[in-house]
């Protein structure tokens, strides 16, 4: 059970530059939470798009559960059920009058029946934390945070297996930000939905997720847990990105002996940086 | 004479219903008093929805207060005949680069601004090859808006403010929607106006690492104005941020955390390397 | 299917026609075609070719690219040749029975064509060596009489420049948004017309919304740049004739002569 790339290239129509997708192969199994990183122009956003078939790749296969999807024959709309898609910007997708029509928007596509759709926009809405007094809502009455856990209800409608997600939190604040992100958590926690998070903050998905695929220039550059990638803090910096804010300090108290002779030290979150500090002062500090 | 100098500023806006009927009073901005002086960098917090972005656009007089007033350099904003001088005083730059760039090159859309307030047409390529200067974007002055990245045009939308020569340029989410290296441009080009040319900024976000470097913040939490003060009095009060939405630059979370467990850590930190330093010398 | 469609294409280069005031080029152009329903001899076609193959080569655009216009009314072409030829009565030249074509309706198809494919070639030749925002503004200054009769020439022509600007975007904006409905299933080839216009509305709903959203967001920006109309405005690109504008002029109007007496054998 797996969505499969095989070495997939990507050149868009009319553009004499580089592929925006160049020799990619990638297997992301059930039940992962990953992340793609990348920066503006790195192809994150057009890998993404082959994994529901909005975009076929100009060579190379792209695998779901060991079937071609775009071999003769096979239902790409029954793909996009299994394969939910959720774009940065939740306007694009808004469109009924209420919240509640609004999700049923994609349960109907797949031709269900009326009174199972009607359960899984409820059971959708409720998993996001919208409850009933805002079924009747219109959506464009809502906040940012809220448009955007609408637009994610509207996914998770179909049941997907495999959830996408384009720059979830952009242009939200702090609590916003943190609601969405933990609302992934439990879809993938408790819903076992495998869930796949496109952004260019690592900072922001490092907590969450257990693999990290970075993009520059078309290329897969890195795959792996976070712990492996931000080993290349370097290399990553080059390509514009960054690595978490505790993982660059404890790297940075490393380089400056802070730690005296032990290398073996990481940290990604403020709990890991706090206690590899504390743990240090505690050891310097018991003498006295 | 204060670059800005805000009164008792309540603004209120209205849900209606079918018939027109007011269903619902929303104070946006709630009695704000802020003043402002000539060439400070001046950062608004706040959560989305705590009125920063209604107190940004009074200031150039995009919305009219209900109770209280806006002054710019001495012109209330409610004065009619003042309004075109206020608006080339104070110039405001928008969230989404998009929706603000009106030209179809780069050099036309920076001669917006001097075309409508009528100067010469010599002048205006003065103005329009300075600014286009002073933000980095003089050799994408004949390129195409549409070719450019987010970065680069919410550069091209600053230049466009910064040709009508103001003396203060208020800032709304101008980050909200680029990339980290976007980000960072914009930010390293609103510090260097300030810096350079003596502009007054006014910058609104609820992103704190790039208020690191303010002369004084102010939070806005329900159309009030909170807290104010440098951002390293403003920081100092963790638990009090967090209670307004917003959070603490990472290296200033660490440290009240290392701080709460006892080490001796000072209260003003807010980079990674003034935390590396701090570590370094207690060792 | 929708970035095919480019209006006002621009091809970048450095000739006089180039840098020739639109207004030159605008008025030329409707001198040009004017001046090609003037003629209808042979002769008459001869100088026209001569005319706007000189001002091709001057211009430096490649006929390549000229031709790439033609493509877009192939049809149109074919269609009225057709017409023309099978239903204009006259002198049978060819008979195939259900319908025959006559002397006068063959050469009415050609010259229609020679027609069609001068106008098409002279007015792609202005849009290809102007761009769209010295159009506009050519225009605004050509209508600017109009001013005195109350048509709001400069709205009208600061609509069209901002047009041209979000076309683009909002071509973008609309690839999108089809993209995140597909992603919930949505097929737009489906069914009959009842079905199909109804698929249309998940699409067109938001792109309505977001093109008020935006318009609001930029009238707020032109206001806060202090535009208020086209008093008082002045421009960083004044038009200005130039003695390649009155040679220009002085080519044309020969040219217009020389058709009007090849017309009335002066």
């Amino acid at each position: 059970m797996s969505i499969k790339l095989e070495n997939v290239s990507y050149q868009y129509k009319d553009s004499k530059r580089r592929p925006a997708l160049n020799h990619v192969s990638l297997e992301i199994g059930k039940e992962e939470f990953i992340g793609i990183a990348g920066h503006t122009g790195s192809g994150k956003s057009t890998l993404i798009q082959h994994f529901n078939g909005l975009i076929k790749p100009t060579e190379g296969n792209v695998l779901f559960d060991g079937r071609d999807i775009h071999e003769p024959g096979y239902s790409l709309k029954e793909l996009r059920g299994k394969v939910g898609l959720s774009f940065q910007y939740p306007e694009h997708q808004l469109f009924e009058v209420t919240v509640f029509d609004d999700v049923c928007f994609g349960p109907k596509n797949l031709d269900l029946p009326e009174d199972e759709i009607q359960t899984r926009a409820k059971e959708a809405l409720e998993l996001v934390g919208m409850d009933e007094k805002y079924h009747e809502k219109s959506p464009f009455e809502l906040s940012g945070g809220q448009k955007r856990r609408v637009a994610i209800a509207g996914i998770i409608a179909m049941k997907p297996e495999y959830l996408i997600l384009d720059e979830p939190t952009a242009g939200l604040d702090p609590l916003g930000r943190d609601k969405i992100l933990n609302l992934l958590k439990k879809l993938h926690e408790e819903e076992g939905i495998t869930i796949i998070l496109v952004t260019h903050s690592m900072e922001e998905i490092a907590d969450y997720v257990g693999r990290i695929l970075v993009m520059d220039k078309g290329h897969l550059e890195f795959d792996g847990t976070p712990e492996e990638v931000f080993e290349h803090r370097e290399e990553l910096e080059k390509m514009g990105l960054t690595i978490p804010f505790y993982a660059a300090i404890t790297d940075d108290l490393k380089k400056a002996g802070y730690f005296g002779e032990n290398p073996e030290i990481s940290a990604i979150t403020l709990q890991e940086a706090k206690e590899a500090i504390l743990t240090k002062w505690k050891r310097d500090h018991k003498s006295c | 004479m204060k670059m800005v100098h805000i009164k008792d500023l309540i603004y209120r806006y209205f849900t209606r219903d079918d018939d027109n009927n007011i269903v619902e009073t929303i104070e946006a901005i709630a009695g704000v008093n802020m003043d402002v002086e000539q060439g400070q960098f001046i950062a608004i917090l706040g959560h989305n929805g705590s009125g920063k972005s209604s107190l940004a656009k009074h200031i150039n007089g995009l919305l009219q207060p209900a109770e209280g007033a806006v002054y710019v350099k001495g012109m209330n904003t409610a004065d009619e005949d003042e309004i075109w001088q206020i608006r080339q005083t104070a110039g405001i730059v928008l969230q989404n680069p998009d929706n603000q760039i009106i030209g179809n090159i780069v050099e036309e859309d920076v001669a917006f601004g001097p075309e409508n307030i009528g100067v010469p047409t010599e002048d205006i390529w003065r103005r329009v090859a300075q600014s286009l200067e002073a933000v980095g974007m003089e050799a994408f002055r004949l390129s195409s808006p549409g070719r450019l990245s987010g970065g680069q045009k919410q550069r091209v939308a600053i230049a466009g403010i910064l040709a009508m020569e103001p003396e203060c340029i208020i800032l709304d989410e101008p980050t909200a929607m680029l990339d980290p290296k976007g980000r960072e441009d914009v930010i390293r080009t609103i510090h260097q106006l300030n810096r350079e040319k003596g502009i007054t900024i006014i910058l609104i976000t609820h992103k704190m690492d790039e208020v690191v470097e303010a002369d004084k913040l102010f939070v806005m939490d329900h159309g009030k104005v909170v807290m104010s003060g440098t951002p390293k009095e403003v920081f100092s009060d963790v638990e009090q941020i967090k209670k307004y939405r917003l959070e603490v630059p990472h290296a200033t979370e660490l440290a009240y955390e290392l701080r709460k467990e006892g080490i001796p850590l000072p209260e003003s930190i807010m980079t990674k390397e003034e935390l590396v330093e701090a570590l370094c010398r207690l060792n | 299917m929708l970035r095919e469609i480019t209006i006002g294409q621009y091809y970048r280069a450095d000739s006089i026609i180039h840098k020739l005031d639109p207004r030159t080029k605008i008025m030329g152009t409707i001198l040009f075609i004017i001046s090609l329903f003037i003629g209808r001899s042979l002769a008459a076609y001869i100088a026209a070719v001569l005319l706007l193959g000189l001002v091709i080569k001057i211009s430096t655009v490649p006929f390549s690219f000229m031709v790439r216009g033609l493509k877009a009314v192939f049809a149109i072409l074919v269609f009225s040749v057709v017409i023309n030829m099978f239903f204009i009565p006259g002198t049978v030249i060819l008979d195939f029975g259900f319908a025959d074509i006559s002397r006068e309706g063959l050469q009415t198809a050609v010259l229609m064509a020679v027609r069609l494919v001068f106008l098409i070639l002279g007015s792609s030749l202005m849009t290809l060596t102007t761009t769209p925002n010295q159009l506009t503004d050519g225009m605004e200054k050509l209508l600017s009489p109009l001013k005195r009769i109350r048509v709001p020439v400069h709205e009208i022509a600061m609509m069209m420049s901002i047009a041209l600007r979000f076309i683009p975007i909002l071509t973008e904006e609309l690839d999108k948004i089809m993209k995140a409905q597909m992603a919930r299933g949505a097929e737009y080839d489906q069914g009959n017309l009842l079905n199909k216009m109804k698929s249309l509305v998940p699409i067109l709903v938001p792109l309505f919304l977001s093109s008020v959203r935006r318009a609001n967001d930029l009238a707020m920006a032109m206001e806060s740049r202090c535009y208020r109309g086209g008093e008082g405005r002045t421009k960083m690109k004044p038009l200005v004739y130039e003695k390649r504008d009155y040679i220009s002029y002085i080519v044309v109007y020969l040219y217009l002569a020389l058709m009007i007496m090849i017309r009335f054998n002066m």
